[in-house]
């Protein structure tokens, strides 16, 4: 199959395209725009309709009102634009609507910067908007999972009547990879038995998220519950890197995941048993790829964008059965492979072969 | 004997859960009714606001779909990029679109949109008790402004149809109320129009009527018919405010 | 001849209809609905005209008109 020079931002546009996202609805905010600005160039040849709306709260209602008449829809912004987004994303969460969305996560607080980070994770994890709802998050780490995430991701939304969200942050939005524009996967899919698309042949449907009584409030919660508990059951995704026999582990998303695979074949070469475990779903957090580890793993390093976030649910992940230290950086700064590999020798106290 | 006025097919069965007098449910009726008679009931989906007027998907008969707080249009621009041969239409409150849902106004407007919005303008926060709203009359008593609006502190009512009839995207903008039987024709009439505006794909349709809140106003149905009459419509243009040259032939 | 037939289960005794019906066919009754309403009732049938005035300005479709 070709394969095309283009960015990370390209590569999700592009992938969406050939998932049959017909719609795309956004607003510029750096490091995402290439998304857009990808779209519009070649939505329109694809027979889809994009729209930039006058700020990132109207594009996400109006991906909500797309999704509720069934389209492929999907929206892509960054941190602050992403923090405008979350009330919408709450009420699209409640209505169960399948929507794309993607954060390329940038530094903040506030204004920051535009340097990549992962200070978002509690908020794109943990729900960001008001209310018990989940986003399925997805984290890639290279161009190619940009594109091959984004596809997935249509699928798992419409799959789950849930917005999915693809994570990934300033470094790899920009990054130019060879990508191979695989073709769209035959998946089969509940029909779409719900949308408001005119009630011609049929009884009148609504979309609604409201509950008039404490006791359908409740009712409709336990209901959300039960399906995200389905999908904590079947859609953990991870890649384990020379974990196997592994004394001691990295954690790392999304370029730190990159860099963490460099720092285990420098340890490996030093004779460190350093083995890698590299989330590809933030939500659901994949747990079940520390089992077979807590018994055997002296220590996990977590290597992080941001002040510490993903670390906490790693210590949950293993019942703080194991020391999880962190290494981070924030602000828009990456972490060489040298200052991780010397902080994994330092805080393990591990004395390096030629020291011996 | 024959029917001449009843229920008509636009609505469901369903009782309206307003306030006795309120007139939404003369505008819902309204609605109804141009539904029914354009034969678009099946075509049709409905975006409902946060408002008194948030539980009214289940009293049309199309399809219709909740928006949160001021994006009403945001959404239904979304059902219509989706599903531009379907005509979709949202009905809100004057806070929901002139205080929060204020810049997607304007700029379905700018856009030319074709969807027909209803404004539903009542001078207060009806839903949540009564507050203070950008329409809330000089001097109005309302439970955020208790010893009246100040006009020098907060401002004077805005006149969101007026500001609409201003740009070039809005194909047809009416000024109409629902306080009598003549008044309510006419808005009907203007609603009827606002959604062919819509069926010939003209641009953007807007409908403001002004409207009673008997319980936040602290008033009778009857007595806050006539506040509206000696209070609402004297500041407001009234009637037309734009109409295209495409639209003048329907 | 002409006949308007209130639905009591609709009527939330706004008055509204009383107010603008021309002949002063309709008044509040005495008897409530469900809700406790005390709904609308015609005092004197001969006097409408079906002008239907008072089904426009009905907000609760609680009367119907025929002719």
């Amino acid at each position: 199959m070709d394969k095309v020079l283009i960015k990370g931002n390209e590569a999700i546009a592009e992938a969406a395209i050939r998932s049959g996202c017909k719609l795309f609805f956004g607003y510029p905010i750096t490091p995402s725009t290439e998304i857009m600005e990808y779209l519009s160039k070649n939505m329109p040849k694809a027979g889809g309709t994009i729209l930039q709306g006058e700020d990132e709260v109207a594009s996400i209602n109006m991906c909500y009102g797309a999704a509720a008449t069934g389209a492929r829809v999907m929206t892509a912004s960054s941190s602050p634009g992403f923090s405008l987004k979350q009330e919408g994303l709450s009420y699209i969460a409640a209505a169960e609507l399948p929507v794309v969305v993607v954060n390329v996560n940038r530094s903040g607080p506030g204004l920051g910067g535009l340097g990549p980070a992962q200070s978002d994770y509690f908020q794109c994890t943990k729900g960001g908007g008001h209310g018990d709802y989940r986003l399925i998050v997805l984290a890639p780490s290279k161009g190619q999972e940009m594109y091959d995430f984004t596809m997935q991701a249509f699928d798992l939304a419409d799959k789950y009547r849930n917005p999915v969200l693809i994570l990934a942050d300033g470094f790899l939005g920009q990054m130019m990879e060879p990508i191979e524009l695989k073709e769209r996967p035959a998946v089969n899919l509940p029909a779409k038995d719900w949308v408001t698309n005119g009630c011609r042949g049929r009884n009148k449907r609504k979309i609604a998220s409201y509950a008039l009584t404490n006791e359908i409030g409740e009712a409709n919660c336990m209901y959300w519950q039960t399906k995200y508990k389905q999908i904590k059951e079947e859609e953990q995704r991870w890649e384990s890197y020379q974990a196997d026999d592994a004394e001691y582990l990295l954690v790392g998303y999304g370029t730190c995941g990159r860099i963490a695979k460099s720092v285990v074949i420098n340890a490996r070469k030093h004779g460190i048993k350093l083995g890698l475990i590299r989330p590809i779903s933030l939500w659901p957090f994949p747990e079940n790829a520390f089992k077979r580890h807590i018994s055997t793993v002296k220590g996990i390093v977590a290597i992080e964008l941001n002040a510490g976030q993903m670390v906490e649910d790693i210590r949950l992940a293993v019942n703080c059965k194991i020391p999880v230290e962190l290494y981070n950086r924030q602000g828009g700064m990456l972490p060489t492979e040298t200052e991780i590999f010397q902080y994994v020798s330092q805080v393990f106290n591990l004395k390096l072969p030629e020291e011996g | 004997m024959q029917k001449v006025f009843t229920r008509p097919k636009g609505l469901t069965e369903l009782p309206f859960h307003y306030c006795p007098g309120c007139t939404h449910g003369i505008i819902h009726r309204l609605i109804g009714e141009v539904l029914d008679e354009l034969n678009i009931i099946e075509d049709t989906i409905g975006v409902a606001p946060v408002g008194c007027a948030g539980f009214s998907l289940d009293f049309f008969s199309c399809d219709f779909v909740g928006a949160a707080h001021g994006r009403a249009q945001a959404v239904a621009t979304g059902i219509k990029r989706a599903l531009p041969d379907k005509l979709v239409f949202t009905y809100q409150g004057d806070g929901d679109i002139s205080a929060i849902g204020t810049s997607h106004a304007i700029h379905v407007a700018a856009r030319s949109e074709k969807i027909t919005s209803i404004m539903v303008n009542n001078a207060v926060f009806g839903m949540t008790g009564g507050q203070m709203a950008p329409t809330t009359l000089s001097g109005q008593v309302t439970t955020t402004s208790p010893y009246g609006r100040d006009s020098a502190a907060f401002g004077n009512p805005i006149d969101l149809p007026k500001i609409i009839a201003t740009m070039d995207g809005a194909a047809y903008v009416a000024a109409v109320s629902a306080d009598s039987p003549k008044n309510i024709i006419a808005a009907k009439k203007a609603i009827k129009k606002a959604f062919q505006v819509q069926q010939l794909g003209l641009g953007f349709a807007f409908v403001s009527v002004l409207s009673t809140c008997p319980t936040n106003w602290g008033l009778s149905p009857v007595e806050s018919i006539k506040w509206l009459q000696q209070n609402m419509l004297p500041i407001y243009q009234m009637g037309e405010l734009k109409v295209n040259k495409e639209v003048e032939a329907i | 001849m002409a006949k308007v037939t209130v639905f009591h289960e609709y009527c939330k005794s706004c008055g509204l209809c009383i107010a603008i019906c021309p002949n002063k066919v309709l008044e509040i009754g005495d008897k409530a609905n469900q809700k406790g309403y005390y709904t609308v009732r015609t005092n004197d049938e001969s006097k409408c005209t079906g002008c239907s005035l008072c089904g426009i300005m009905c907000p609760d479709l609680a009367l119907e008109i025929s002719k």
